[in-house]
């Protein structure tokens, strides 16, 4: 075995290819080319809009659980303030923490240490990424404040509603969320065409395409996903900024033109969206299972090409959001069909999880349990999927608090869960201390249970025909006696907000540790561990950059004293 | 364990170092071009929609000028040949840096001729009545003519900085590609849109 690879390293400053060494506090936080700084930027930036998304769930929550109470912390909410804040939430959630915590933190911490680079190939371009993205973030939490209140037109914003300020009273919010929407894709676009291009000109001496690990073939295929979607969504958004500031029709049948439009341009990229912010989670899952479960993962390529084929398929269900929008019947069954058929590559993926776990030594560590939850509550998201996705029952469910726990159901595993995997499986290796585990479980407990508490009275309700985007249901007689489920739904939503404090003060704790983590806490094979935590500046030590021999996944390999092999460590 | 497992790794010869199948820039600027071509697609597909709900198939609509289908024709026409020039420049480039200069000063003149062939265009138009808000056929034909315009000035930009550059003898060969393969995106869509948005 290697000597070279796993000896601790004393002197991190030796590598320094990017200059600066006494660069000051701005250079260093906020002018970084470095992969692992920006990451950082990333994830924290997301976080905090992650607590803002919360906490603005938690006001709409109590109006809705206790019509025209004075919320405590914010006081009385009037109608418009109400779908200002749902509108922002779902905006906030999907754009502003899915999306940069899964794809853009991780993705810049990980794809390098994963493929043994020193940075990305366009560093410049990605810390401008990050400036974009943050001009975007500052945007939509403005826009709450313009005159007029923030956008209450959904986070799907549909025109006409959207389009014009006579109709939703939001002039100015509307059209920063719209600006604000399309800075983020920007963003995200120099983000994505440096992943691609970082993976395929990037890699170690020997990393072969099959071995490269699932989370950054993930990630990758999910920016390809999102860059090919993406551009029919801006010329959408372009069209629809027109029409709110300078009087274009795109969208006003009454001068020729087709609100159903948006719903086509919005739902190509919106349906793409969801798998984007899914494959960077499955990712993530698979690594950390098969390193807990001590097993070479099941079936590695068909797991490759399975996300392939979901990202194509993805591109063609997504009338599936517009059963009840007038669309021809015909077309209804053809988008029911595709929309099935994607529950196979989907189930593919779960079913490739459990035979990698079957026969596993496994290890319930607090990523793991994360990971685990993650199988456990997306299923729920899948299969609830399926009535949707029949165009038959959708006529019914459509619009209801049914779509909502659905969407939930796959979002809150993806973005939350997911989220949290990687965050508790990678902190070592970002900040160089561990997470206490004792906390971390509570934590986890007390995150994944209440979740359930939240989201199955709502499908209740959904069934009961309550529709979604309602300010006060007790004016619906025939809504207002499930009350008590939405009050459930809005405690156990307190209840988990309380536990995230569980968290942070588990962050807290760690980053001030002096107890310095491993190298290889998890023991695990990819290439990330195989440098000290956190890395240096170029990631490894100079001389030290590494080669790969073989696969990432060759856990408990019969014949071996250790039961992992890294895949840089020569045989 | 178990469930033993047989052992599938193979030992492999001593990693090298691997070829890059393209340049860091070229790859970068072909997987751009892409996200551009879904954009352009995204303007055409709704223009097609809009134009085919026409009211009485009326099109261009009742009281709106028709576009200057010739004189576009021509404008057209340089705009390709900027084209074909930068393509002798690249091969020019390939013996000589020096022998590349006129070609691609060349390509960045006729460049400039389309762009300002438009502007002229565009004003007639304005002054026939033809506005953003006359009419969804305006509407179109000032977004995406005018987002292929916007695309033709930034890729002539860059056309700009490279061949001083290229003066200087101090332009890279994947430098040049890059900004080539910009540039031909943009030669190359405009054709589409002549067609989709002028004859069609
Ligand atoms: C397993 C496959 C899935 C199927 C078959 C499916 C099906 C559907 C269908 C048919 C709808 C439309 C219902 C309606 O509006 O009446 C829907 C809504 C939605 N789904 Fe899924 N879905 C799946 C997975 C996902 C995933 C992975 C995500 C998220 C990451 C997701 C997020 C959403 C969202 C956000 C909506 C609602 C959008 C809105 O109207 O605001 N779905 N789903
Ligand atoms: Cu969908």
């Amino acid at each position: 075995m290697a000597q070279a690879t796993t000896a601790p390293v004393q002197d991190t400053h030796g590598h320094d290819t990017h200059g600066h060494h006494d660069e000051g506090w701005f250079k260093k936080y906020f002018w970084s080319t470095d992969h692992k700084m920006i990451a950082k930027q990333y994830l924290w930036t997301s976080i905090f809009m992650a607590v803002v998304g919360g906490l603005m769930a938690y006001v709409f929550r109590m109006q809705l659980a206790f019509p025209g109470i004075e919320v405590p912390g914010f006081g009385l909410v009037s109608p418009g303030e109400y779908n200002a804040l749902i509108t922002n939430h779902g905006s906030i959630m999907i754009f502003w923490v899915a999306m940069p915590m899964l794809i853009a933190a991780w993705g810049n911490f990980l794809i390098p240490l994963m493929i043994g680079a020193d940075d990305m190939v366009f560093p410049r371009i990605n810390r401008l990424s990050f400036q974009i993205f943050l001009i975007s973030a500052i945007l939509i939490l403005a826009s709450l404040f313009v005159q007029g209140g923030g956008f209450g037109g959904a986070w799907t914003s549909y025109p006409p509603l959207s389009a014009n300020p006579e109709y939703n009273l939001t002039g100015l919010g509307a059209s920063i969320w719209l600006i604000a929407v399309a800075l983020e894709f920007v963003a995200f676009l120099l983000g994505g065409i440096n992943f691609i291009v970082t993976l395929m000109n990037s890699r170690a001496p020997g990393m072969k395409a099959y071995d490269i690990p699932v989370t950054v073939w993930m990630i990758v295929i999910a920016s390809i996903l999102f860059m090919l979607s993406v551009g029919p969504l801006i010329a959408g958004a372009i069209m629809l900024l027109f029409d709110q500031t300078l009087n274009t029709g795109f969208y006003d049948p009454a001068r020729g033109g087709d609100p159903i439009l948006w719903q086509h341009l919005f739902w190509f990229f919106g349906h793409p969206e969801v798998y984007v912010v899914l494959l960077p989670a499955i990712g993530f899952v698979i690594d950390i299972i098969a390193t807990f479960a001590r097993k070479k993962l099941f079936g590695y390529k068909i797991m490759v090409y399975t996300a392939v084929a979901t990202a194509v398929l993805s591109f063609f269900v997504w009338a599936h959001h517009q059963f009840i929008a007038g669309i021809d019947p015909r077309m209804a069954n053809v988008f029911t069909v595709t929309t099935l058929l994607i529950s196979v590559p989907i189930a593919e993926l779960l079913f490739v999880i459990i035979a990698t776990l079957y026969g596993g030594s496994i290890k319930f560590t607090t990523p793991m349990l994360w990971a685990l939850s993650f199988v456990a509550t997306f299923l729920i998201g899948g299969v609830t999927g399926i009535f949707l996705g029949a165009s038959g029952s959708d006529i019914y469910l459509h619009d209801t608090y049914f779509v909502l726990a659905h969407f939930h159901y796959t979002f809150f595993p993806i973005a939350i869960i997911g989220g949290f995997a990687a965050f508790t499986y990678w902190f070592p290796k970002m900040f160089g201390t561990m997470l206490d585990e004792t906390l971390g479980k509570i934590h986890f407990w007390g995150t994944v249970i209440p979740f359930q508490f939240i989201f199955i009275p709502l499908f209740a309700l959904g069934l009961g025909g309550q529709h979604r985007r309602i300010y006060n249901f007790q004016n619906f007689p025939e809504l207002a006696s499930m009350q008590p489920l939405r009050v459930t739904a809005t405690l156990a939503l307190i209840v988990m907000i309380l536990f995230q404090l569980v968290f942070f003060w588990n962050l807290f704790r760690s980053l001030r540790s002096k107890e310095k983590a491993p190298m290889n806490p998890w023991k695990a094979n990819t290439l990330e561990w195989t440098t000290p935590s956190p890395p240096p500046h170029g990631n490894w030590p100079p001389d030290q950059m590494p080669k790969v021999y073989r696969g990432p996944y060759e856990y408990s390999v019969p014949d071996r004293d250790t039961d992992y092999w890294p895949q840089n460590e020569p045989s | 364990m178990e469930h033993a497992l047989e052992s599938t790794v193979q030992e492999r010869p001593e990693p090298r170092e691997g070829e890059k199948l393209l340049p860091d820039g070229v790859l970068g600027m072909i997987l751009f071009i892409f996200t551009e071509a879904m954009l352009f697609a995204g303007f055409i597909s709704a223009f097609v929609i809009v134009k085919s709900q026409a009211a009485g198939q009326m099109w261009p609509p009742f009281g709106q000028p028709r576009l200057p289908v010739e004189e576009t024709a021509v404008n057209t026409a340089a705009l390709l040949v900027s084209g074909l020039v930068l393509g002798f420049a690249q091969f020019a480039f390939r013996r000589s840096a020096r022998q590349a200069v006129l070609p691609f000063a060349v390509s960045i003149f006729l460049g400039l001729f389309f762009v300002g062939f438009q502007g002229v265009e565009w004003a007639q138009l304005l002054g026939q009545g033809l506005t953003l808000q006359s009419s969804t056929y305006g509407a179109f034909f000032y977004l995406i003519v005018g987002a292929h315009a916007i695309h033709a000035v930034g890729a002539l930009a860059a056309l700009v900085w490279a061949w001083f550059r290229l003066r200087d003898d101090d332009l890279g060969q994947s430098a040049f590609t890059t900004v080539q393969l910009f540039w031909y995106f943009v030669v190359l869509l405009w054709p589409i849109l002549y067609w989709k948005v002028y004859l069609a």
